[in-house]
This record gives C-alpha cells, sequence and structure tokens, in this order.
C-alpha cells in the first residue's frame, strides 16, 4: 500500500501533517503499512473481523428487534495520539472532573452558583437529571461522579474541544479493552516498536475506585444491569468478568431491613457497593416511576441512609444536562478560578431566547441536540437534513424550548481508515475515561469512533460508526 | 452464587433434556407405528397424551394426525414444551448467564438453538425427521459433555446436573406411559410378538436396549418396566437418576446426606427412598400407569421445592437466617 499520495484535504487529519507526508507518531506506523506486500492490510483487517466475532463483541441497537445483537464494526488502522496532545487531555479532563464534582455537591447543598446569578437556577430546576430526592446527601469522599466518558473532538485548528460530558452511564469501554487485544494479534511487531501506554488496568482500577465507596476491608460489589437486552450488556458482562463482581439485574437485589441483598441460592447476602448501569430514574420504584419494573424498591432509601453507595452516586445527571454543558467553562471558572483548559464547543441553549432564534435561523447550518438524549438519538443535522426534517425540529424546538441545544456544524479532524485496500480519512471523536475514587484516574487511551461512511459526521454505533484502537504514545 | 443465575443454569438444563426427550417420544411412536400389525391406523393421540399436554392440544389443533402432533410438539412456538420454545428457552437462560458458564456452553447451546430453528424454517420430509431426532438427541449429548468437560465441578455444575436429572426422570416415566397409551389391537395380543415389539421400541426410545440385554437377556413387560424405573446403575433410569440428583442437591447445600436441610432435600431424599425400597412386583400391582403418574407429581412437588428454596428467597430475620415466607 502506498501513501504517498494521501490527502488530508481541508480538516486535520490525525496522522498526516499534509499530502502524503506523515505526522512524527505515525511514520513509523504508515511507513511499516507501506513494506507490506499488496492485500496483506486487507487480509489482516478480515483476520481482526473473525477475531471479533469469535470474541462475541456486539452491541444492541434500540428499535430494531429486541435484543438485535450486531457484531461491531472496527477498523484495524489506529489512532495515534501522541504524548504531548494527552498530556493536554489528561490535565483538562482532571480540571473539568474536579470542577463538574464540586458543582454536582453544590447543586445538592448551598447552591453557591445559583445564588451568584452563574447559572440560572431554572435551568438546574428544569433538569431531568436533577434529583431532588438528592438534595443534601453526602456521598463518600463527597464523589457524585466515578466513571465519566468525556467525548472530545479536534476541528481544522487541530484543538481539542470538549462535545458533551458523559456523566451517567458512559459505556464504550469494553470496546476499547478488546480493540486493544484484536489490535495485538493484527500487529504483534507494531506494538514492539511503538510505546503504547498500555489499557489493560482500567478494570483493576475500576474495581479500586468502587471500593473507595466503602469503609469496609471487603466490601461486597455488584454490577446492576438492565439484563441482556441492553445494547451495552456485552460491556456489564465483561467488566463483571474481569473484575470478577456478580452481574446483578434489579430483580437479584432486593430491600431487607434497610439494607440491599442480593438473593443467592444460600439465601440474601448484603451488598455494599452497586456499579449501577441504569440511569436514575429507573433506579428505585417508590422513588422515581411507580412503573417501572427496572428498579429496586427502597434502595434510595437504603442509600440516603449510607447502607449502600451507588456509582455514580444519583442526581449526577445534572451534570450531563446538554444544556448545562455549556455552563461548564463558567462552572470551571467559578470553583477553580482557573481557565479551562479544553474548551468547549460553541452552543446554543435554545433555552435562551437569542439562543433559540438564532438557532432557528440557522437550522440549515447547526446540529441540533435533545438535552437529556444519549447515542445520537434525537439527532438533528441541519445541512444534511431534509426540509421537512429541519421543519419538524423548529416544531420540537418551539415546543419545548429547554430540551434542545445547537453546535455548528463540525468539522471533525479525519483519520486514515481503510477502505478495501488504501486508506482514505475518516472523521473521528475520542472519549476517554475518568476514575474518580481516592484519586483521579484518567485512562491513556479512549473509544476513537469512527463515521465508516465516507463524508459522514456520525460516528455513533447505533447509527453506522466503527471504532479504532487509540494509542497514546508515552 | 446468584439466585437467578443458578435458576438460568438449571433451566437451560431442564430446557435441553426436555427437547430431547421430545425426540425420543416422537422417536418411539414413529417406531412402535412401524412395528403395528398390518392393517392398523397409526396411533399419534397417545403420544400428546404422555407429554401431559392434551388439553392445549385439544384446544389448538383438534384432531391428532401425524403432521398436526408433530407440529406441535417440534414446530409449534406457542407450546412453551415444544422443541423449539425448549430451545428458544435454553437459550435466552444461556445468554443471560453467558459471564458464568464457558463459552464452549454457549456456543453449543447457540448452535443447538440454530440447528432446531433452520430444520423448523425449512420444513422436514419423513427421512429429514428421523435424522432431525438423531441431531437433536445428539446435540442435547454434546452440550452435556461440554459442561461436563469445560465447567468447575462447583455450585453452577450441580444446577446443571439437577436439572438435566430431574428433568430426565420425569421424561423417563412418560416414555414407559406411552406403552400404557398404545392400543394394542386387542386385549389378547398382551404377550405377543407385537407386545414384545412394542416394549423393546421403548428400550430403544430410552437408548436403552443394549444395556437392558446384558442385564436381563431378553425382553419381558416387568423386566423392562424394572429397568427403566428402578436400576441405580442406567443414566437414564428414574432410581439412577434420583440418587444422582440428590448428591447435587447435598452438595449444594453442604448437609450430609440421610438428612436435610431444606424442602427439596426432604421431598426429593423421601422420594428416592422409596424406590430404593420397592420392587416391580410393587409397582405393577398397583397398576404401572397409576405409579407413573404418582411419581411425577411427587416429582413436580420436589420441583417446587428447589425453587422455592434456591430460586426464590424470600424474607430474612433480623438475625439474617433466611426462612420460608408462609
Amino acid at each position: 500500500m502506498k501513501f504517498s499520495t494521501y490527502d488530508p484535504g481541508e480538516f486535520y487529519d490525525e496522522l498526516f501533517e499534509g499530502i502524503g507526508r506523515p505526522r512524527r507518531g505515525s511514520a513509523l506506523l504508515l511507513r511499516k503499512f507501506a513494506s507490506l506486500p499488496d492485500g496483506e492490510l486487507r487480509k489482516r483487517q478480515q483476520a481482526a473481523e473473525r477475531v471479533i466475532l469469535n470474541m462475541g463483541m456486539t452491541f444492541g441497537v434500540y428499535g430494531g428487534d429486541e435484543g438485535h445483537e450486531q457484531i461491531f464494526p472496527f477498523d484495524i488502522v489506529p489512532r495515534i495520539v501522541e504524548a504531548p496532545d494527552w498530556t493536554l487531555i489528561d490535565t483538562g479532563l482532571r480540571q473539568r472532573l474536579r470542577a463538574l464534582n464540586l458543582f454536582i455537591d453544590d447543586v445538592y447543598h448551598e447552591q453557591k452558583i445559583l445564588k451568584d446569578n452563574v447559572i440560572p437556577s431554572e435551568l438546574i430546576y428544569s433538569s431531568k437529571g436533577f434529583l431532588k430526592a438528592c438534595w443534601g446527601l453526602n456521598p463518600p469522599r463527597g464523589i457524585w461522579c466515578h466513571i465519566a466518558g468525556i467525548d472530545l473532538v479536534r476541528i481544522s485548528d487541530g484543538r481539542y474541544y470538549v462535545l458533551e460530558d458523559n456523566m451517567r452511564c458512559p459505556s464504550g469501554v469494553a470496546y476499547v479493552l478488546e480493540a486493544r487485544q484484536v489490535m495485538k494479534r493484527t500487529f504483534p511487531e507494531l506494538f514492539e516498536a511503538y510505546r503504547v501506554r498500555p489499557v489493560d488496568e482500567y478494570p483493576s482500577r475500576l474495581l479500586e475506585t468502587l471500593r473507595s465507596l466503602s469503609d469496609l476491608p471487603d466490601p461486597t460489589i455488584v454490577i446492576l444491569t438492565p439484563g441482556s437486552y441492553n445494547s451495552a450488556y456485552y460491556e456489564h458482562s465483561l467488566l463483571a468478568q474481569k473484575m470478577g463482581l456478580e452481574l446483578v439485574e434489579a430483580g437479584d437485589l432486593v430491600v431487607i431491613d434497610g439494607s440491599v441483598h442480593m438473593r443467592t441460592t444460600k439465601g440474601f447476602q448484603r451488598v455494599d457497593v452497586i456499579y449501577r448501569r441504569i440511569n436514575d430514574e429507573y433506579l428505585d420504584p417508590l422513588v422515581f416511576r411507580p412503573d417501572s419494573l427496572l428498579g429496586i424498591p427502597g434502595v434510595m432509601e437504603a442509600y440516603k441512609n449510607g447502607r449502600v453507595a451507588i456509582a455514580n452516586a444519583p442526581g449526577t445527571g445534572v451534570a450531563d444536562d446538554k444544556a448545562i454543558y455549556a455552563y461548564v467553562p463558567k462552572i470551571i471558572n467559578y470553583y477553580l478560578a482557573e481557565e479551562p483548559i479544553l474548551p468547549n464547543v460553541p452552543t446554543y441553549v435554545c433555552w435562551e431566547r437569542r439562543d433559540r432564534d438564532y438557532t432557528l435561523e440557522h437550522l440549515n447550518q447547526l446540529v441540533v441536540k435533545a438535552t437529556n438524549d444519549a447515542g445520537g438519538y434525537g439527532m438533528m443535522i441541519g445541512p444534511q437534513a431534509s426540509q421537512q426534517e429541519r421543519e419538524d425540529c423548529a416544531r420540537r424546538i418551539q415546543a419545548d424550548p429547554r430540551n434542545y441545544i445547537a453546535q455548528p456544524t463540525l468539522a471533525l479532524s479525519r483519520s486514515p481508515t481503510l477502505v478495501e485496500d488504501h486508506i482514505e480519512g475518516r472523521h473521528v471523536d475520542l472519549r476517554p475515561y475518568v476514575l474518580q475514587g481516592k484519586g483521579l484516574y484518567v485512562l491513556p487511551g479512549g473509544m476513537t469512533r469512527v463515521a465508516l461512511k465516507k463524508g459522514s459526521l456520525v460516528v455513533n454505533s447505533s447509527q453506522g460508526g466503527g471504532n479504532k484502537d487509540t494509542w497514546v504514545l508515552s | 452464587m446468584l439466585s437467578r443465575v443458578a435458576s438460568s443454569i438449571y433451566w437451560v438444563n431442564r430446557y435441553i433434556e426436555r427437547a430431547e426427550n421430545y425426540a425420543r417420544f416422537i422417536e418411539v411412536n414413529l417406531n412402535l407405528s412401524l412395528d403395528l400389525p398390518r392393517g392398523t391406523i397409526e396411533q399419534w393421540e397417545p403420544l400428546v397424551a404422555t407429554t401431559g399436554d392434551h388439553e392445549m392440544f385439544v384446544a389448538r389443533y383438534g384432531k391428532a394426525t401425524k403432521e398436526t402432533v408433530l407440529h406441535f410438539l417440534v414446530a409449534d412456538a406457542e407450546n412453551p414444551n415444544s422443541i423449539l420454545s425448549c430451545l428458544l428457552g435454553a437459550r435466552e437462560n444461556a445468554r443471560s448467564v453467558k459471564e458464568i458458564i464457558s463459552s464452549e456452553m454457549w456456543e453449543q447451546v447457540n448452535r443447538f438453538y440454530l440447528l432446531v430453528r433452520d430444520a423448523v424454517t425449512r420444513g422436514m420430509s419423513h427421512h429429514d425427521l428421523h435424522a432431525f431426532l438423531a441431531d437433536v438427541k445428539s446435540a442435547s449429548h454434546l452440550l452435556w459433555g461440554i459442561t461436563d468437560a469445560t465447567m468447575s465441578h462447583g455450585e453452577g455444575w450441580h444446577f446443571a446436573r439437577l436439572g438435566r436429572l430431574l428433568e430426565r426422570a420425569d421424561k423417563t416415566s412418560r416414555i414407559l406411559d406411552v406403552k400404557y397409551f398404545i392400543l394394542l389391537p386387542t386385549a389378547d395380543e398382551v404377550g405377543t410378538p407385537f407386545d414384545i415389539i412394542q416394549w423393546s421400541d421403548l428400550l430403544k426410545s430410552a437408548s436403552a436396549l443394549e444395556m437392558y440385554y446384558k442385564r436381563y437377556g431378553r425382553i419381558a413387560p416387568d423386566d423392562v418396566a424394572a429397568f427403566l424405573i428402578l436400576e441405580p446403575t442406567f443414566p437414564r433410569a428414574i432410581r439412577y437418576c434420583l440418587i444422582k440428583a440428590e448428591d447435587s442437591l447435598h452438595t449444594i447445600s453442604g448437609s450430609e446426606r440421610g438428612s436435610y436441610q431444606n424442602v427439596a432435600e426432604k421431598r426429593l431424599g423421601r422420594l428416592r427412598a422409596e424406590l430404593d425400597f420397592v420392587d416391580i412386583e410393587d409397582c405393577v400391582t398397583r397398576g404401572l400407569h397409576e405409579f407413573v403418574d404418582h411419581f411425577q407429581a411427587r416429582l413436580n412437588q420436589v420441583g417446587e421445592a428447589i425453587s422455592e428454596t434456591f430460586f426464590a428467597p424470600r424474607r430474612v430475620h433480623h438475625t439474617g437466617s433466611v426462612t420460608e415466607e408462609q
């Protein structure tokens, strides 16, 4: 394969700095690719796909057949992040998570930030992620968000921007772990030549984080999954295996005498920490949704009384609201008196009159997102939408402005991706993971999602996106 | 072990064993039909009666013909006990405990399901049907072999074996019952060559013919019944199933044999002890069908007790000890 004619075009390219000119950290990789006989890359791609199939790496898609599984599309050309870039990301994420954690704690206690008019209080009270039931609560060590996945994008100026904060139940880390396994089998010689920072310690770091939620020497920790039909079940199951924890469903848990227990063949066993992979509103039907079959009646009461710890803490979702996201730079200023290291993408909060008017007038240029949806559901991409879709979107915004934000259509960076037997640029984003327990840990790597369709900007796996391994160089 | 997980492993095995035995039921009937005297019509109704789902069958199909009965027992997704439904149930249960069982087990359950699904979608000729029934039996045996060879013989494995053996005990008793429901052309035929052929067909369906010959040498109705009910070393015999199921149950609870800690152990222990101290004359005097009927009811109670004891613990006292909710 030759790459001398590879053209990054008008986009920032993750591996090339000019036509046929690799970046410093990518040169070795591309030379290696160039030295492979014709057809070899394709062969290795197919081999990698077979490995993935046998591993049973799947995800489910909502709205399709129940329990419909798909094999995760994977591209064997890695995305490389050079050490200085990573240092910036790492410090930027630490700063952001520290500030967000202080923000959540403040919102449920003194609300200084609202009293000082930095954020309109109505915006907080109208957030679906804000839970009155969490008012005045003190989660262990004052930590609310133990596991976060922050979506970053890079645009033409070469800078990283934060696109979304996933503070509820971010998924995808299983793909990071599995992608690395697949790549080690596919290009063992490259791992010898490169110094790629390892991602394999994530499960033990996560376990350590979960253990920090309890004062007991050997707490009983479980992972709570909605069940095998959930789109991220594969991940729940993999993490349970790698940490040696029980994978439980809500029906396995019951509150007895104020504490949470799991039903075992030997009777009830006390549970001390729950890593829940279900959203707040499905945690406890007594508190949130009486119609929910997914919850554990009484778990919130047990939680309030300190009888069980929950990660992420209920109520954390307030920081996941896409309208509140727009205020994160101010939140960082307010709590840390620092400038944000990783800037936000310019965001129009439709709840604010001026922003709404601007959004409605520029729908053909903007991406509109629902403030509480994840995974690319409820998203409208102005430049690609039909007139009809834009009009529907405008109506939805007018009917419920609080529920929408808009952002410019970003020229996401591209990364070379294998197409048949050569490489072409495809748009990518990056989701690194941050753990907060006794300390802060940023996984050196993350999920690089790639829009496999030519020209597409949508990287969500539910919408035709694929995955790449992310190599952070040391 | 989580109750739900134990229950799923147990049910994967019950469903698979059930599917295997439905294949055996159909086989015995096909063989019996072939061996009926010329001019006698095939009997399919008795087969449905044997499964215990006669009412459901009549409501859904009315008349029992070869076609309707085969569809009901193999391909009917509305019949919760059809081979197809069993595989669906087994696969769903296995899927929800994928992180507990070995990947080889999961793959075999999946392959087994695809085998049945494809056969049902494709439809089967008479010739295909025989091959299909043989495939179902060996797919089931293969899964058990894989389970035995790739899963730690701990609690989960014992729940697997418990499910297998309780289901098998029930189904062997039903295979025996087919003979009761199948009508001989006339009452005089008892003890005739036809009768003898039918008893040996029965043994064949339980994969018991060779082992039976080694034990008794020639076919006699009482000996066949004795072999399938009381033989302690033949793995499809009811008594064998109960002995090993009881072993598993005691291993799970950690209690001594000869004692009991819970209702499941108590009921299974009594049922097994009864078979230890009965001979075939006792069974036949009461009527073999009545014996089998009574046995099935008792075995159901064992199943209920297992479910209450292990899969649905309900509340604890303040001391933390577990009690059954009354």
